[in-house]
């Protein structure tokens, strides 16, 4: 539980001795419970104090994380229910659930899946981060060389190893321990055991139970041992119930700010429904409420293409809008006499943009200035987006190169910077373009043939 | 120490306003499905999409299922009803567009006046992208249609007072007021209509809506900000329930519309389009719409099941 300035006061050596930095002892104490310094500055605390103290000041939800080198991730580390009061910090990650029962086709299509699904929107990269593995043969064997197959043909991925017997979580964390695996499947009755396995490897460990009081119960138990690197489940199976399990888990965190729930929870849809379509639905509500791992069960193009967006919205940060990596683009099978526009770098604009010029199908490309990241009239409002940030894009893009073309069409919004680019960028003839995207396709259609007679 | 289950408690209420006859939207007091905190209102509400014209830019998948009704909106929402049973139903002028076949307000009227007396649920009322011409033909439904309490999509800051005076005072009907992705144009909108003299139970609001991965994170944020100041500042002028047009948004972007011709990799464009359609409804619907208009069955039978399983 959090403790406020005037308990942290009681605790301190009341010297105002200002090694710490502050002039008294009360002032470092307030400090302290703000989060704004650490209890290690003060040389004269005993050690239990400093125990107790950066337990107390620790953020409300602990970050974990699992994987091995590039493929290592964090989960949790969270700080606020909505992600206008702050950010959300770190997005969930996809699996994909494989059974040691299930049989060879099926097992072979999610690898195809799973390595068919792999492209970037927007700087990210979009794949399957972790496999999921349960052991419903209870064969130590047949489950390993299932786990081996899946992790050598899908190189990406972290598996995540389902069993609730430790001597098969032990045998299968000791085979693949370099890939950094989650070990899932601590329960009040085998959770010392487990942990025992999982804090021998310096694995996350899954802990699952009935319903959140008996969770709780287990948590504190696995606590006591000294052992922190957890993720949650709370049981639910039922979309209800997983959903008042991923809510009330992260409420108790950050609003009770009670750290025996301040770790981060997976969500079992592949248990919840047999409908793939009811998948993304499901997924879709545990991404913006608040699953860590959202474990599915399979992941094509169909449910990657909306889950990954949406994760991709709800984890950008409020206060730096999404940008589109500066150069010049390239919509449908244009060449080097098609129209040339520009825009900005700012993602939503980016879409609008592309999205209507594919509509209108008349092969086109679009640069991409630096622009701040901003929509256009805020860039150019700024300065951002200007003649000599246009000029630039179209050197360093080495469009005179690339393109015969040496008409350029300008958002209709910035009609004003006509002159000015065409004193930049000698030979150019600058159009002014529409002021609203939804205009562009008979825009255009009208260019292309203006251009053809 | 044993565990205590946190929960939260608000002042505010979200307005329950009643569509048609009995079709009952909001009038919940606790966060999107928050059953275990309290009184969820009324079960959101899932709607279909028509045109008054021939969808022509529809994909292929959706106009083999709805092609053969297509040509007359009465027959088509027939269909609809028979075959999916959807809480009410969307008629888009998209031929009003005066840009496209320009039809008038009259012929819009006429057209709705069929519907309204052959469709046993209610009735949202859309029009096409131009604001003026929408205000001409809301003026017109609603006239030929007094009383109903249908929903009107949408009042805008272009066009609120023709549309406001009309549909919501002098005929008796709902507006919903549109805004884009920003809490205080959504209150502003809210209060100017509000103003006029339309009552707010005959309002609902539509504060931007948008397919995931399209500035999708601005709508969620901006619906989270209204449904905690409606219900934590019990602020009376963000009280109305939402309507999300889910399928306005997410047909037209590029994973629903690419055909397989042009993108091998992607797959069954059909589903695609739903999966699309399905993670969008279902976003806005954790964020606090109280109804979304869908297209396609499939994504019309999962919303449906996925509010029925949370409540």
């Amino acid at each position: 539980m959090a403790l406020n300035g005037m308990e942290i006061y009681k605790m301190l050596p009341k010297k105002n001795c200002k090694e710490c930095g502050f002039p008294t002892c009360l002032a470092f104490a307030m400090k302290l419970a703000q989060g704004g310094t650490q209890a290690e500055k003060c040389p004269y605390m005993s050690d239990e104090a400093k125990d107790k103290l950066a337990e107390a000041t620790a953020p409300p939800m602990k970050t974990v994380t699992f994987g091995i080198g590039d493929r290592a991730y964090s989960l949790g580390g969270e700080n606020v229910l909505f992600r206008h009061e702050k950010t959300f910090v770190n997005k969930p990650r996809f699996a994909v659930m494989f059974d040691d029962g299930e049989n060879a086709d099926d097992v072979a299509k999610k690898i195809n899946h799973i390595n068919a699904v792999n492209y970037t929107r927007i700087s990210e990269e979009m794949y399957v981060e972790i496999a999921a593995f349960r052991c419903s043969s209870q064969d130590k064997q047949k489950f390993i060389s299932l786990i081996k197959k899946v992790t050598s043909d899908c190189k990406k991925v972290v598996p995540m190893i389902i069993s609730e017997d430790p001597d098969i979580a032990s045998a299968a964390a000791e085979e693949f321990a370099a890939l950094g695996p989650i070990i899932y499947g601590a329960n009040e009755k085998n959770c010392e055991a487990m942990a025992g396995i999982a804090s021998k490897h310096k694995l996350l460990l899954g802990v699952k139970a009935e319903d959140q009081a008996k969770l709780y119960d287990t948590v504190q138990k696995i606590q006591s041992m000294g052992f922190r690197e957890l993720l949650l489940d709370g049981g639910g199976r039922s979309l209800k119930t997983a959903f008042d399990d991923a809510v009330n888990i992260r409420r108790t965190a950050l609003l009770s700010k009670d750290r025996t729930f301040g770790y981060p929870t997976v969500a079992f849809v592949c248990d919840m429904t047999r409908d793939k379509m009811m998948e993304v639905a499901m997924a879709a509500l545990f991404i913006e409420k608040y699953a860590s791992i959202i474990v599915l069960s399979d992941m094509d193009y169909s449910m990657a293409l909306p889950l990954f967006s949406l994760r991709q919205n709800i984890y950008t940060d409020p206060q730096r809008p999404m940008r589109i990596e500066q150069g010049i683009y390239r919509i449908g099978q244009a060449d080097e006499k098609s129209p040339l526009l520009v825009t900005v770098d700012f993602a939503l604009t980016y879409f609008i943009v592309s999205g209507e010029v594919e509509r209108a199908k008349v092969p086109s490309w679009i640069l991409i200035p630096d622009a701040g990241g901003y929509s256009v009239l805020t860039a150019w409002a700024s300065g951002k987006l200007n003649a000599k940030s246009i000029a630039k894009a179209i050197k360093d893009f080495e469009v005179e190169g690339k393109l015969k073309t040496r008409e350029l069409i300008i958002p209709g919004k910035v009609a004003v910077l006509k002159s000015d680019i065409e004193d930049e960028l000698p030979g150019w003839k600058v159009i002014v373009g529409t002021r609203e995207a939804a205009a562009l396709p008979a825009f255009l259609k009208e260019y292309r043939q203006e251009k053809a007679s | 120490m044993a565990y205590k289950k946190p929960s939260q408690k608000f002042s505010g209420k979200i307005r329950e306003v009643t569509v048609g006859s009995g079709l009952k939207l909001g009038g919940e007091s606790v966060l999107p499905f928050y059953k275990f905190d309290g009184d969820t209102g009324a079960k959101p509400a899932v709607g279909m999409e028509i045109w008054d014209v021939f969808p022509e830019s529809w994909p292929q998948s959706l106009k083999d299922i709805f092609g053969e009704y297509a040509d007359d909106p009465v027959k088509w929402a027939k269909f609809c009803m028979e075959k999916y049973n959807p809480d009410f139903i969307c008629i888009r002028f998209e031929g009003a567009n005066p840009e496209g076949e320009d039809r008038s307000p009259e012929e819009c009227a006429r057209t709705a006046e069929r519907l309204a007396g052959e469709v046993p649920v209610p009735l949202m009322i859309a029009g096409c992208d131009s604001d003026e011409k929408n205000a001409k033909i809301f003026v017109k439904i609603a006239e030929a249609l007094p009383d109903k309490n249908y929903v009107f999509l949408s009042a805008v800051e272009a066009n609120y007072k023709e549309v406001g005076a009309a549909c919501g005072m002098a005929y008796g009907n709902i507006v919903s007021a549109e805004s884009s992705v920003d809490l205080n144009l959504a209150k502003q909108l809210n209060i100017l209509i509000t103003q006029l003299g339309v009552k707010p139970e005959k309002m609902v609001m539509n504060p931007g809506c948008a397919a995931v991965g399209y500035g999708f994170e601005y709508v969620i944020t901006t619906m989270d900000r209204i449904k905690l100041a409606a219900l934590d500042q019990n602020d009376a002028t963000l009280q109305m329930p939402i309507v999300s047009p889910v399928s306005f948004e997410t047909w037209k972007v590029k994973e629903s519309a690419a055909s397989e011709e042009d993108m091998p990799e992607w797959g069954s464009q059909e589903e695609r389009g739903i999966a699309m359609e399905i993670a969008t409804a279902a976003g806005v619907l954790a964020a606090g719409s109280n109804a979304v208009i869908l297209r396609h069955p499939k994504s019309v039978e999962i919303i449906r099941n996925f509010i029925d399983e949370l409540l």
